[in-house]
């Protein structure tokens, strides 16, 4: 019922050439924020503007069609020009401009003022996943597909779509912050160029490598709001989407705190040796969320594109080599140096040395890590 | 009736065209080259139409099915290349070569050697994009903008990209240098500038738009090429270059670009809805100066395809003033398309079906264009299917509605023979359910929040993408109903009368030459009161 109900709005509204809002997300949402709501007020006011300019023009055509047609009126007019209304019909609509320009370019203005911020917290884009660093905590975390949807949407899966939750919508560590604040958002990217959207927040903003945009949103209302990435990014651009888990300052401080001492005992383990099932274990994990993407959960990559992981040269080879490769990327890789903690690094190095029938045996320890990260200058 | 040939002059008889299948090789005549690249244009649009049902098939539902995602962007990406560069602007320049010279008066193209030329190149231009699905790493599949570092990554394709943009750029400046050529030097006496049928005008400005803009996207993509293979870095940042830079040159080409594809089809329409009104054009000298004034625009608004790209305000503000202000001289436009069909005398043969039809699409496509062109509002819009919905609004209604109007317009002129009106009604109809069907679920998708180049999606966008699906294909298989009406037309349509749709010997000089016209034509002008008759001088002389 409710599809025939779509069906029917959809024929409609083709015809009326116009939107309306309904239940159907047939309309821009009109969003959380101060800015979004503007937008959809801009936009709603050009949609009217759109429709009566659409009535007087098509109504025109289609009267003649009807009224001027041949059997009708078999003995056309003879004019064809006439300076006074060619002159109104190019005033009017330089008019008509003017009027629409006057809100936009408040609204233009107001996007851009990202100054006095309560907080900031940087989006870093990655082929193909996003890194949330909070600036003033010093702290970040990557946030890829989740795994779920990650392995319905490979092709011959078998899995439906239909029966993963939030298909393609859900990631493993959305980006937490508080409500009724002013957040400066600074966007960049560790390779290609990405797009950070959450269409309920009003906007989009370009994330390039080596240059830093901003953009910001003061978010009033606490929930979950998804977003994906809209600027193409190569292979899996449609699998990174963006979720924001916007809570109460309280909750937020209370994240903020647990985060924090998860961190501290991540740090912690860092320093102690770990056994080859931890490893493996963890770095499954990683690897899924990681490494997958390209390589495949297979570990036998693109032809072409991608190379594998199982039987390579490189993960079956020399062992400094490898983490050198992991740390620092190579080609289209980026390195993962900052992107990782020294556990995770340790524990996918390890992974990918053992799993898909490389079994080289070899153990990769975080402190070993530590002391690679800390030659290469990433140590703070 | 003109006398078309001199009897006297038998000369005549030795200029026939060449015997065999060598004739299409090596042939100069402005008619055979005309219909060379009309047929390529038609090839071309099947494969870019065929990469496109592909991608509908693919998104019919969600979930991946048939293509991996990277051949998926490979797709949408020579979808549009190939549309754009192989099946639009080419069938403009069919017609153009078809249509000018016997449209002022002229024998041929003015520099008939490089015409052949133009189009060869074009054909191995052609060619030499295609042939990257063949390669290891596949086609280019970083959009047919070809952004870096993304389209630089990795990517066996880029050379052969960049040498086939070479080739069609240069085939592109020869076309349009013996367009404009032809136009200033070749017009018979009496044919002013301001008595060219509009068809003319328009594309005398196009060919200007092109010789200006082609350098700049040659140049852009040469210096992709020594980005990726010669160690420079205009393009990359951690060489001191900016990535940004390209997307400010491609779309000084980008923006005009799209200019190009619709301001002949701006004088197709401008040609063919007066013969059905049977009246003259609406403000003819407000036509030719709102042409000029759109050139001229696009090629200051370019940035607008960079809203998000976190310009300095003044920019942002500048790039959405100067884009709005290209409202007013399309808007100037319609209402004369509109003021023409007033107080006619209307028929509604397949032509005027389809510039009617372009006349109603196209303005949807200028209302989001209005939407799309608001700098904070596009922060939404933009990269989501909304923009996919606009420019397919813009650019399949502006590319070939009036393609497919002016093949039925002109096509008896050429054969001699008339088209099945029946089979062409059906043509029309079932593209424009088709084609509705296709696109205006997209605006919905695309402000619902789906981002554009994506070949698998959350649930909530499931059905309109179905939707959507079946309007492609409605919209791709009644194509083939063109085809097989060419076709049949050629072979067995009904023998036309010289002057085709009653009334039009008045509306253009190509209708007072013989159904089919002789190879060569207008080899005498045609006389002065001829072009008086066929253009509404002695009215406007007051």
């Amino acid at each position: 019922m409710k599809r025939l109900q779509q069906l029917l709005a959809g024929i409609v509204l083709s015809g009326l050439g116009t939107v309306v809002h309904a239940d159907y997300t047939l309309n821009m949402p009109v969003g959380v924020t101060e800015l979004s709501r503007e937008t959809y007020g801009l936009h709603m006011m050009v949609i009217y503007i759109c429709a009566a300019i659409g009535l007087v023009v098509f109504g025109a055509m289609f009267y003649s069609i009807y009224a001027f047609r041949k059997e009708k009126h078999p003995v056309p007019a003879t004019f064809h020009e006439n300076s006074k209304i060619e002159i109104l019909w190019t005033i009017i609509p330089f008019l008509i401009l003017i009027a629409m320009v006057y809100p936009a370019t408040d609204l233009t203005i107001k996007h851009y003022d990202t100054e006095n911020a309560e907080m900031t917290i940087k989006i870093t884009g990655y082929q193909w996943r996003w890194r949330y660093d909070y600036v003033d905590e010093g702290f970040g975390f990557m946030s890829s597909l989740k795994a779920d949807s990650n392995a319905a949407r490979q092709i011959d899966s078998g899995i439906s779509p239909r029966k993963v939750h939030n298909y393609l919508q859900a990631v493993d560590h959305p980006l937490v912050i508080p409500v009724n604040t002013k957040i400066r958002f600074l966007m960049t990217s560790a390779d290609v160029i990405h797009a950070w959207w959450v269409p309920e927040f009003g906007w989009k903003r370009d994330a390039i490598p080596g240059f830093i945009t901003d953009a910001w949103a003061s978010i009033d209302k606490v929930g979950i709001y998804h977003g994906a990435c809209a600027e193409l990014c190569g292979r899996d651009h449609g699998f990174m989407p963006i979720v924001v888990d916007v809570r109460s300052k309280e909750d937020y401080q209370a994240w903020l705190a647990e985060k924090k001492l998860i961190l501290e005992q991540d740090n912690a383990q860092a320093d102690r040796v770990w056994s080859k099932n931890e490893l493996m274990v963890k770095g499954k994990d990683i690897y899924l969320s990681a490494c997958a993407g390209c390589h495949q959960p297979n570990g036998e990559g693109i032809k072409g594109s991608f190379p594998a992981i199982k039987a390579s040269p490189v993960a079956t080879g020399d062992k400094d080599s490898h983490i050198e490769l992991v740390l620092e990327g190579k080609g289209a890789m980026t390195g993962f140096a900052e992107a990782l903690s020294p556990v995770e690094l340790a524990a996918v190095i390890t992974y990918q040395r053992n799993a898909f029938e490389n079994n080289s045996g070899d153990l990769v320890q975080p402190a070993k890590i530590k002391e690679w990260l800390e030659d290469l200058g990433y140590d703070e | 009736m003109v006398s078309v040939t001199n009897p006297i002059d038998d000369h005549e008889h030795h200029h026939g065209p060449a015997k065999g299948w060598m004739r299409w090789i090596v042939t100069t005549n402005h008619k055979d080259i005309g219909t060379l690249y009309l047929v390529f244009a038609l090839a071309m649009l099947f494969v870019g139409g065929m990469f496109a049902l592909t991608i509908r098939a693919e998104l019919f539902r969600p979930g991946l099915q048939l293509v991996d995602p990277e051949f998926f962007n490979s797709l949408t990406t020579m979808h549009a290349l190939i549309m754009v560069f192989g099946a639009v602007m080419p069938a403009f320049v069919g017609f153009a070569n078809w249509m000018i010279p016997m449209m002022i008066g002229a024998p041929d193209m003015a520099l008939p050697r490089m015409n052949n030329m133009s189009f060869w190149v074009l054909v191995f231009a052609g060619l030499l994009l295609l042939s990257t699905f063949f390669m290891e790493g596949g086609a280019p599949a970083a959009g047919w903008t070809l952004y870096p570092p993304l389209s630089i990554q990795g990517a066996h394709n880029i050379p052969f990209v960049v040498f086939s943009v070479h080739l069609l750029g240069i085939s592109s400046i020869m076309g349009s240098i013996n367009i404009i050529v032809t136009i200033l030097n070749m017009r018979a006496p009496g044919m002013t500038l301001m008595k060219m049928p509009l068809f003319v005008w328009t594309w005398l400005i196009t060919a200007f738009l092109l010789i200006s803009v082609l350098p700049v996207f040659a140049a852009a993509v040469t210096m992709l090429l020594t980005d990726a293979h010669f160690g420079t870095s205009f393009f990359n940042a951690a060489g001191g270059g900016d990535p940004v830079l390209y997307q400010h040159l491609f779309w000084f080409f980008g923006h005009p670009e799209v200019y190009i594809i619709v301001l002949p089809s701006f004088g197709l329409v401008s040609t063919i809805v007066p013969t059905f009104s049977r009246k003259h054009l609406f403000g003819y000298s407000s036509m030719v100066y709102a042409t000029g004034s759109i050139a001229f625009l696009s090629m200051i608004v370019w940035a607008h395809h960079q809203f998000t790209v976190g310009m300095p305000l003044a920019g942002e503000l500048f790039f959405m003033y100067a884009t709005l202000l290209i409202a007013v001289p399309t808007g100037v436009k319609v209402f004369n398309w509109i003021a023409t069909m007033w107080q006619g005398s209307i028929t509604l043969e397949t032509p005027m079906l389809f510039s009617v039809g372009f006349i109603f699409l196209f303005t949807l496509g200028g209302f989001t264009g209005l939407m799309v062109a608001m700098a904070p509002a596009d922060l939404q819009y933009h990269d989501s299917y909304f923009v996919v919905a606009h420019f397919h609004y813009t650019l399949v209604v502006g590319g070939t509605f009036p393609v497919f109007a002016a093949t039925y317009y002109w096509l008896p002129k050429w054969t001699g023979h008339m088209y099945d009106e029946n089979l062409a009604k059906l043509h029309f109809w079932l593209s424009f359910i088709g084609f509705n069907l296709t696109f205006m679920p997209q605006h919905f998708l695309g402000l619902a929040g789906m981002p554009r180049r994506i070949p698998d999606y959350a649930i909530q966008f499931a059905d309109f993408n179905m939707m959507s699906s079946i309007g492609a294909f409605i919209l791709g298989l009644s194509q083939l109903i063109f085809v097989y009406n060419i076709i049949k037309t050629i072979r067995s349509g009904d023998p036309v009368s010289d002057e085709v749709w009653e009334g039009a010997e008045n509306m253009g000089l190509e209708w007072n030459l013989p159904s089919p016209p002789p190879y060569h034509t207008f080899q005498t002008p045609p006389d002065a009161y001829l072009i008086d008759k066929v253009t509404a001088t002695e009215v406007t002389m007051r």
